[in-house]
């Protein structure tokens, strides 16, 4: 009887499909917008998780608000990875410069720190080294630039062994970084060097004390152990203050990235939805005009022995059919629509989200036969001798 | 096989109450041919449709092969009207966009038959009033004799107890109408119980019995 019902309703459908199709459309459009938007959001989420995720999910920064008059040391955090909870502990302070090679010049963002902060930020050389405990200890003007740096100030990147200036005081190029890949499709390059900590206290006026550092644990497993043993030696440390520090976790930041983007998807996405509602409303309403239209119809069936229900599900079905036919086109288009964005954008990982694909689905046969069902009924409760009267 | 008692049925026209039955009484045998001729406003319709089960009287008692019909739900009203009944309409109401077959099926997807024996039950009907050519025409593809012919197969194809003919010749031709009132006489050589309604006496005259209604009211007449 089901499938009875389902030749019925496709019959019908096809024998106007003019009709069909426009009414169609709003559902086509409603799943169109819904897919597409959910899974370009979810692409850029998975984009931007991706770029913090390849900084590393194993680390901690720590940002000290009250030192209690005891000033950190560079040296007193460097020991840090000494215990076994972590594997490197660095400070870091930042600066903006001028920097000025012979004939160019611009603003660069330098950053005071000590050997470990290479491997805690998963820097990569390209030429040279990176910066030694000996040049902390020894406040050595010595820089590591960014191959973007490198690129602005001496148009090649094998400038080790160079001189470069910033705000006026030389200092020695002793390492450049390996080019980053572009992972995130963001354009973010800027010019950026690496010196001693001792160094850009001397250098800058602002830097002083270590305000700021960055703790690795030995993996992502690791990291509670290490977050908890971390406040423990900052409580110690200051006196028992928790309101003197903050111990930002890395993992954290991309749980609040998640939720973030999660709502995101859900706010496109309902507004996707109400276009669908608007498509389903459609729905409603042509079938309340076919319904009037095919009152002799409904009269014969009744007549040769159609009950209430049967009339109801060939109209419900009817509305179903055309709901979810709306839904799979809307679907191809979206696929095809993510495979060209896919193409044109090949630094994002775009593809087709099968969870919208489902939300899709089930709300359009929801809005099929909900919208569907006032009509439905309306055909259904026909008595037989007036629907077979109605000219 | 019919026995109508008592039944009235009124209809309301603004504030003005219309007797279309008051009190009348039937009674229809098995494999009988009957004729009922009245004027137009008689009240044949009603009977019709209340014979047909396609309304009920507001009283009196009408029972169909013994049962009492007004105690029925829609549910099985529709049912009895499935098994038992075939009716026969003046201007044919088959579905415009279904062919001659998929009409002549529709009784017996609703009787939840299997395709296989639904295709043959189509065949023979079609066979029978001698249109088995034409199984996928629709309906503005045929004539209007060639349409009643279906319309009488979709009604003898379910083998109903009562084949119910409302107007049957009324849209048709001298020479057409001819042709469908011999294929009703066929029918109750069969054995079958047929019911016409007729305003035209020369169509009645072709049953065995004719029931004449007048302002409601049902007499016999000698044919």
């Amino acid at each position: 009887m089901i499938f009875q019902s389902f030749k019925m309703a496709w019959k019908s459908i096809a024998s106007s499909k003019m009709r069909s199709f426009l009414t169609m459309l709003g559902i086509i459009i409603g799943v169109f917008s819904l897919v597409v938007l959910v899974s370009l959001v979810n692409g850029a989420t998975s984009s931007i998780t991706d770029t913090i995720s390849s900084i590393g999910t194993n680390l901690l920064t720590v940002t000290i608000s009250d030192d209690k008059d005891r000033p950190f040391r560079w040296d007193e955090v460097t020991a840090l990875a000494d215990s076994e909870e972590f594997a490197e502990a660095a400070p870091s302070a930042n600066a903006n410069v001028t920097a000025k090679n012979k004939t160019a010049s611009g603003s660069l963002s330098v950053t005071g720190t000590t050997p470990g902060y290479a491997s805690i930020q998963g820097l990569e050389l390209g030429s040279g080294r990176f910066l030694k405990k000996a040049d902390v200890e020894n406040h050595t003007y010595v820089a590591v630039i960014n191959a973007y740096t490198a690129e602005e100030l001496f148009g090649t990147a094998n400038v080790t062994g160079e001189t470069i200036s910033l705000n006026g005081i030389r200092f020695q190029i002793v390492g450049v970084l390996a080019e980053e890949e572009s992972t995130s499709g963001f354009n973010m390059e800027r010019m950026e060097a690496y010196i001693p900590y001792t160094t850009l206290m001397r250098l800058s006026d602002s830097v002083k004390d270590v305000t700021s550092f960055f703790v690795s644990s030995e993996d992502e497993n690791s990291m509670d152990t290490a977050e908890n043993r971390l406040t423990q030696l900052l409580l110690e440390r200051l006196d028992s203050d928790s309101d003197a520090f903050s111990i930002q976790n890395q993992s954290e930041i991309m749980e609040t990235m998640t939720s973030v983007t999660d709502t995101l998807s859900i706010l496109l996405g309902g507004i996707a939805a109400i276009s669908l509602i608007v498509g389903g409303i459609g729905i409603m309403n042509i079938m309340l005009v076919s319904v009037t239209e095919r009152t002799r119809e409904i009269g014969i069936r009744k007549a040769i022995g159609a009950s209430y229900g049967t009339i109801l599900t060939q109209f419900l079905i009817e509305a179903l059919v055309i709901s979810l036919i709306g839904c799979l086109i809307g679907i191809g288009i979206s696929w095809l629509a993510i495979l060209v964005v896919a193409q044109l954008l090949p630094d994002y990982s775009f593809s087709l989200s099968m969870g919208a694909v489902w939300v899709a689905v089930g709300f359009s046969a929801l809005i099929g036969v909900g919208f569907g069902s006032y009509p439905a009924s309306k055909a259904a409760r026909k008595k037989p001798i007036d629907a077979l009267q109605f000219t | 096989m019919i026995c109508l008692k008592d039944v009235c049925k009124t209809y309301w026209m603004g504030a003005e109450a219309v007797h279309a039955l008051d009190h009348a009484s039937m009674e229809i045998s098995q494999g009988e041919y009957v004729s009922i001729v009245g004027p137009s406003g008689s009240g044949k319709s009603t009977m019709m449709n209340i014979i047909g089960c396609l309304d009920l009287p507001d009283e009196g008692e009408y029972l169909l092969d013994g049962q009492p019909i007004q105690g029925y739900t829609e549910k099985e009203l529709a049912r009895i009207r499935n098994q038992k009944i075939g009716f026969v309409f003046q201007s044919f109401f088959l579905i415009p966009k279904m062919t001659a077959e998929e009409n002549v099926e529709l009784p017996l997807i609703y009787r939840r038959l299997p395709a296989s024996e639904r295709k043959r039950l189509v065949k023979e009907a079609m066979e029978q009033v001698g249109l088995d050519g034409r199984m996928q025409h629709k309906p503005n593809e045929l004539s209007g004799g060639q349409q009643q012919r279906v319309a009488i197969a979709r009604a003898l194809v379910t083998s109903p107890s009562l084949f119910l003919a409302d107007e049957p010749t009324g849209a048709l031709d001298s020479h057409t109408s001819e042709e469908i009132m011999d294929l009703f006489h066929e029918l109750h050589e069969r054995g079958n119980t047929i019911v016409v309604i007729t305003h035209d006496e020369s169509v009645a005259n072709l049953a065995e019995r004719k029931i004449r209604i007048k302002d409601g009211q049902v007499s016999e007449v000698a044919i």
